[in-house]
């Protein structure tokens, strides 16, 4: 009996029960197009950290205050103390301290509310330099970021994110007009470009960014604490050097050795693989109960095929007794399983993949679909419906003509 | 001129745990091509192991069974089923037709197994339709049968493949008696065509339609004849 011969007894099989197949199939459709899903999303996510350390440059340092020590002995997270200072940053940025160091720029942030006539926007407000445009790789769409003079004065000025310049001033151009902050005027004279979410999820474009003396004004804060220090390398290929200079001149002016440092510092790279890590770990915890399920369906599969080969006793002893070696038995009923299981995965990827352009509107994730997963899902379909298929189709090749055409 | 059948001493036990069942207790027994033999005998007697191991579906424990000059005894089951779907076509009491297939598929299965291309599997299936009367019926499923009509499918089964040897056990055992006419006539003609058949059947009246019976008891053949004594004994 030649394999195509067999292929099409198997489909004629199939299709004699129809729900009974469709039911089998189900579950290999579950479990692979699950696992497209998952492996897609990991994926998805993976690949929009990469884009942000693209647009963000990777030679960047991040410098933020240690973790706290309240009075009781509670011990707070990294950031929660007010370890950094703006005598740090100045620090930082003198060359012959910390020569891979390119620019510096200081930042404090707070929580304010904007208000244009009847429209108000809390936003995060940024204290900072004139080098944070650079630092963090910004650029304005319109208008111009504050000048040295004005940080220096403290002038009552204010460069907005492009989402706070549409929730405030909608269509209208921003620049030129007045919000007010805590009852102080402040001129809009730029407007960020977008540069979508960050690494840690927050939205980068929803801020009002002013010189730090104009943000202490407008908060009231006498302290000389800032939360960040950003500073770039000059290139990607000091950022280590820059690192451990950065190190040892804040250690030193805390009094403070760097195991014990008060502060962290964090390269743009080690936030993306800290991303990374946490999106691998929810691809395999995810992928890991897909494969459950697949697991599941093979199990099904089996389960249908021992049913099959108990209801068709009589016909294998009848294709027995007309001349079907028990070679060719088993190969019809491997088949048959192997068919269900193919039928499974072809299923389970399409849907995956409409599922993958479907998904991304409802839960703003890309999906990215890579060809080696779907081909491997499609080959671990096909191995459960070998693999689980191997059992009955033993049996059924197994049983004697005799016995078999003889049950009832 | 050798003989299509010959058995030698076979024995055939079977163990259940330490017991052991001897359902042949020793059977010597030739048939010529072409003949006609009824085997008959009550049930227990050890008729239908004899009908399975003639038709290659179980082989002897002891003693040899010789089939067209093959020595049967010692084959594996593949060996076994090419022997089967070549030399010997099946007629089966509960018919075994695939109530999924219409009949000709039903009739082309061993043709199947026997590695024939399609379309000469479809001419031949057709052909073996027509010889039992069923050329209109071709495309029919078995459900769509009269129960003599079904029988017939299933000797056009065993005659696609021109087997040496037709095999039939109790053929009319689930047919009305105008359906059993019908077949056991038809079971006539091949015979006169040359057919060698072996028929296993506990009625007298069926038997006594083959040319030579055999009478089987207790695992041992007790008389071996020609048909029309028996039937003369039994009928009047």
């Amino acid at each position: 009996m030649s394999w195509w011969e067999t292929v099409r007894s198997g489909l004629a099989a199939i299709r004699a029960h129809r729900l009974r197949s469709a039911l089998t199939v189900l579950g290999i459709v579950i479990g692979i197009s699950s696992v497209i899903l998952t492996v897609g999303l990991g994926q998805g996510a993976q690949r929009e950290v990469e884009d942000q350390i693209d647009a963000l440059g990777s030679n960047l340092l991040i410098v933020s205050p240690g973790s706290s020590t309240s009075s009781s002995g509670m011990r707070g997270g990294f950031g929660s103390a007010s370890t950094l200072t703006f005598a740090d940053a100045t620090a930082i940025a003198d060359s012959d301290v910390v020569p891979d160091a390119a620019a510096v720029a200081p930042a404090t942030t707070s929580s304010v509310a904007l208000v244009n006539g009847t429209t108000n926007w809390t936003t995060s407000l940024v204290g900072t330099s004139t080098a944070w445009p650079r630092v963090r790789s910004r650029e304005l769409s319109a208008g111009r970021f504050f000048t040295a003079a004005e940080a220096e004065q403290g002038a009552p000025v204010v460069v907005l994110g492009p989402d706070t310049a549409w929730e405030l001033f909608g269509r209208r151009s921003p620049v030129g007009q007045q919000v007010t902050v805590n009852g102080t005027r402040l001129t809009v004279i730029g407007v960020l470009t977008s540069s979508g979410a960050s690494a840690s999820g927050s939205s980068e474009d929803d801020l009002a960014v002013v010189p730090v003396s104009t943000s202490s004004r407008l908060t009231g804060s006498t302290a000389d604490t800032v939360s960040t220090i950003y500073v770039e390398a000059t290139s990607e290929d000091v950022l280590s050097a820059a690192y451990q200079e950065v190190q040892a001149l804040l250690a030193n002016r805390h009094g403070v050795t760097t195991a014990e440092a008060d502060f962290s510092i964090a390269t743009q790279a080690s936030l993306v693989e800290t991303a990374n890590e946490t999106n691998r770990t929810f691809t395999v915890l995810l992928g890991g109960v897909a494969g459950i399920s697949l697991l599941v369906g093979g199990i099904g599969v089996m389960n249908i095929m021992l049913v099959s080969v108990t209801e068709r006793v009589r016909e294998i002893g009848l294709r027995k007794a007309l001349g079907a070696a028990p070679r060719v038995i088993r190969r019809q009923f491997l088949v048959e399983a192997s068919l269900l299981g193919l039928t499974g995965g072809v299923v389970g990827v399409l849907i995956g993949v409409v599922g993958a352009q479907v998904l991304p509107r409802f839960i703003d994730q890309a999906v990215a679909i890579s060809a080696l997963a779907t081909i491997a899902a499609l080959v671990t379909a096909l191995a459960l419906g070998v693999g689980f298929g191997v059992y009955p189709a033993t049996r059924a090749a197994r049983l004697t003509p005799i016995d078999a055409l003889r049950s009832e | 001129m050798s003989a299509l059948i010959a058995l030698d001493g076979v024995r055939k036990t079977y163990r259940s745990g330490s017991v052991g069942f001897e359902a042949l207790r020793g059977i010597d027994m030739t048939v010529q091509t072409g003949e006609y033999v009824a085997v008959i005998g009550p049930s227990g007697s050890g008729k239908s192991t004899l009908m399975n191991i003639l038709g290659c579906l179980d082989v002897p424990t002891e003693g040899h069974y010789v089939l067209a000059g093959d020595d049967t005894s010692q084959l594996d089951e593949a060996a076994l089923a090419a022997i089967r779907n070549r030399r010997i076509g099946f007629v089966f009491q509960q018919f075994h037709l695939l109530a999924s297939m219409p009949a000709w598929r039903n009739v082309e299965l061993p043709l199947i197994y026997a590695g024939v291309p399609r379309a000469e599997r479809r001419e031949r299936a057709e052909a073996a339709l027509a010889r039992v009367g069923l050329a209109d019926r071709l495309a029919n499923r078995p459900g769509e049968l009269s129960g003599g009509q079904q029988q017939r499918v299933a000797v056009a089964r065993a005659l696609v493949t021109e087997p040496d040897l037709l095999l039939a056990d109790e053929p009319t055992g689930n047919l009305d008696s105008a359906s059993s006419r019908d077949v056991l006539a038809l079971f006539d003609e091949l015979h006169d065509a040359g057919r060698t058949i072996v028929l296993i059947t506990h009625e007298p009246d069926v038997a006594s339609r083959a040319g030579r019976n055999l009478v089987i008891d207790d695992g041992l053949i007790t008389s071996d004849r020609a048909a029309s004594t028996l039937s003369g004994v039994g009928a009047r």
